[in-house]
């Protein structure tokens, strides 16, 4: 396919990128990961072309999932006029799988995104944070044990951008000094045009992003080993959530979980006497909090068809329970009986809001 | 301490409920420890109060609603099979018996239907024994 390449760093060519796109009223907006300093980075829908230096598009954190941020934008009316938006691959599945549960609309968005090395936890974003993310950029991508990289995205096997406008290949290369865009769609090469590069032409580089992809594929099985149905059951999951606060962050940070008014909030979780009898009276005891091993497997069967592995949810965990790892394991295995994989296809539905005449028959008691 | 097993039916209005009536008018025999939730439709059923009903101690749960193509809204039941195909896998993720869940397709008109389905479930849920959510442990 046609690809524009410039020598200038990654973030830098996406600055010109984005600069362009301004000064020839392509977009009115740019929606992309901005730094304010190490231990502030953030989401920004910037206008004012000036602002574009702050921009630092391809520092591997994920404050917030852009995918939600996006739905936010976008939820109750479509964008007026067209923005060019930044951001990782699972971000986009995730925003495509809000666009499929009307939380999102795609309309007069430029999606540019780029093969993705993985995210440092957000935690590590304090003073120091720059050292990291230099030995994050001299590693390749087949270097899976860069302190703090998120477990989520060293088992991640998603982390082309398929369905974005303009791909940056970026791991593949692991270059700082040149970047190349691949324009993938018409209307990615509109929005180019005239866009001072150098033209060539240019795919994927499949071999080396399997190569990445078995790595990762090899982790996914050494880290799923070990939750599997045997070492679940109820006892697994007090090893694992025992020590869960219920302060549901996990659910507020996941971009698929987008109800405001969560069941798990509400009146109906609070537990009085009714609820905790029951128990005492086996057990002559009752653990507080309540309903934590309710919440996630609620959680799981509300969106474990949508989770697209992102690891926000362990991100943000303050008792760092490994809760992506664990929802990523039981999404891969609701998933495969509709075989669906959330965001790769606008078009195809989530598996729940639709069905099949002759399907499970031997669920139903004819 | 209880010795009979609690089973929860979620029951849909238009005709596994109906069909509760008649087997209750018909003087049929209907297991004595089901406890019944009439909802509109088996698709009002999200499998979170199916969970929600295995935390709280019931033993088995039994979704009952109209037969394929009879649904009084047209497919709702074809979307709440999908749904507990979807619980059923997450359940067997963590190990957790799906066997205490029945998903049932019982007519207005079905009144003997529901007296033997009723039964054959309440008694194959006793058989099983309690429901292990149940027995989590306080301490180790
Ligand atoms: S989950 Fe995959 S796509 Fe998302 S940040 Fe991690 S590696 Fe990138
Ligand atoms: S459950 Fe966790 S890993 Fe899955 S989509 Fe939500 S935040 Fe991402
Ligand atoms: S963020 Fe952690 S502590 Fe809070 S509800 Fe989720 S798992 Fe529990
Ligand atoms: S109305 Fe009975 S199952 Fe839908």
């Amino acid at each position: 396919m046609k690809a524009l390449k410039l020598s200038q760093s990654p973030d830098n060519a996406i600055g010109s990128l984005l600069k362009y796109l301004f000064e020839q009223n392509k977009i009115s907006a740019a929606f992309v990961l901005c730094k304010n300093n190490s231990r502030d980075y953030f989401y920004g829908l910037i206008t004012d072309k000036n602002l574009l230096e702050k921009i630092t598009p391809t520092t591997p954190i994920m404050p917030s999932s852009a995918g939600k941020m996006l739905s936010k934008l976008t939820m109750l009316e479509p964008l007026t006029s067209p923005i060019a938006v930044v951001l990782r691959p699972c971000e986009m599945r995730a925003f495509y799988e809000l666009i499929k549960l009307e939380q999102a609309r795609p309309d007069n968005i430029l999606f540019i995104s780029f093969t993705c090395k993985g995210v440092i936890s957000i935690k590590e974003s304090k003073d120091g944070f720059e050292e990291k993310i230099e030995a994050y950029q001299k590693n390749p991508a087949t270097e899976l044990t860069l302190p703090g990289l998120r477990q989520c995205c060293q088992i991640c096997e998603n982390f082309v951008p398929e369905n974005a406008d303009i791909i940056l290949p970026l791991i593949e290369k692991n270059d700082l000094n040149n970047t190349t865009f691949l324009i993938k769609t018409e209307k990615a090469e509109d929005f180019v045009q005239g866009f001072e590069a150098e033209t060539v032409e240019e795919e994927l580089n499949d071999t080396e992003i399997s190569k990445i992809k078995e790595k990762r594929a090899r982790k996914k099985a050494e880290v799923f080993a070990n939750i599997t149905p045997d070492k679940l059951g109820m006892k697994g999951l007090i090893d694992i959530f025992g020590r869960c606060l219920n302060c549901h962050a996990c659910g507020r940070a996941c971009p698929i979980c987008y109800c405001n008014l969560c069941y798990f909030d509400s009146a109906d979780s609070e537990v009085g006497p009714k609820a905790y009898e029951a128990e005492t009276e086996t057990k002559g005891a009752y653990r507080l909090p309540a309903n934590t091993i309710f919440y996630h497997i609620g959680r799981m069967i509300h969106i474990s068809l949508s989770c697209i592995g992102c690891g926000m949810c362990t991100d943000v965990c303050p008792v760092s329970i490994p809760v992506g790892t664990i929802f990523t394991r039981v999404a891969e295995s609701a998933q495969e009986v509709f075989k669906y994989i959330p965001g790769r296809n606008i078009e195809e539905k989530i598996p729940i809001l639709t069905f099949k005449i002759n399907e499970f028959e031997e669920i139903g008691e004819e | 301490m209880q010795t009979e097993p609690t089973i929860i039916g979620f029951l849909c209005n238009w005709c596994s409920y109906a069909a509760a009536d008649l087997a209750g008018n018909s003087k049929l025999e209907v297991p004595g420890n089901l406890t019944t939730i009439r909802v509109m439709c088996s698709s009002r059923v999200d499998p979170v109060f199916i969970l929600n009903a295995y935390f709280q101690g019931a033993d088995g749960v039994l979704v009952a609603g109209c037969h394929p193509g009879d649904c009084h809204y047209q497919t709702g039941n074809y979307y709440a099979r999908r749904r507990l195909a979807l619980l059923i896998k997450i359940l067997q993720t963590f190990d957790i018996e799906p066997k205490r869940l029945r998903l049932s397709w019982i007519s207005a008109s079905e009144g003997q239907r529901f007296s033997e389905i009723t039964q054959e479930f309440a008694k194959f849920i006793k058989e099983a024994g309690p429901n292990p959510l149940k027995k989590k442990p306080f301490f180790e």
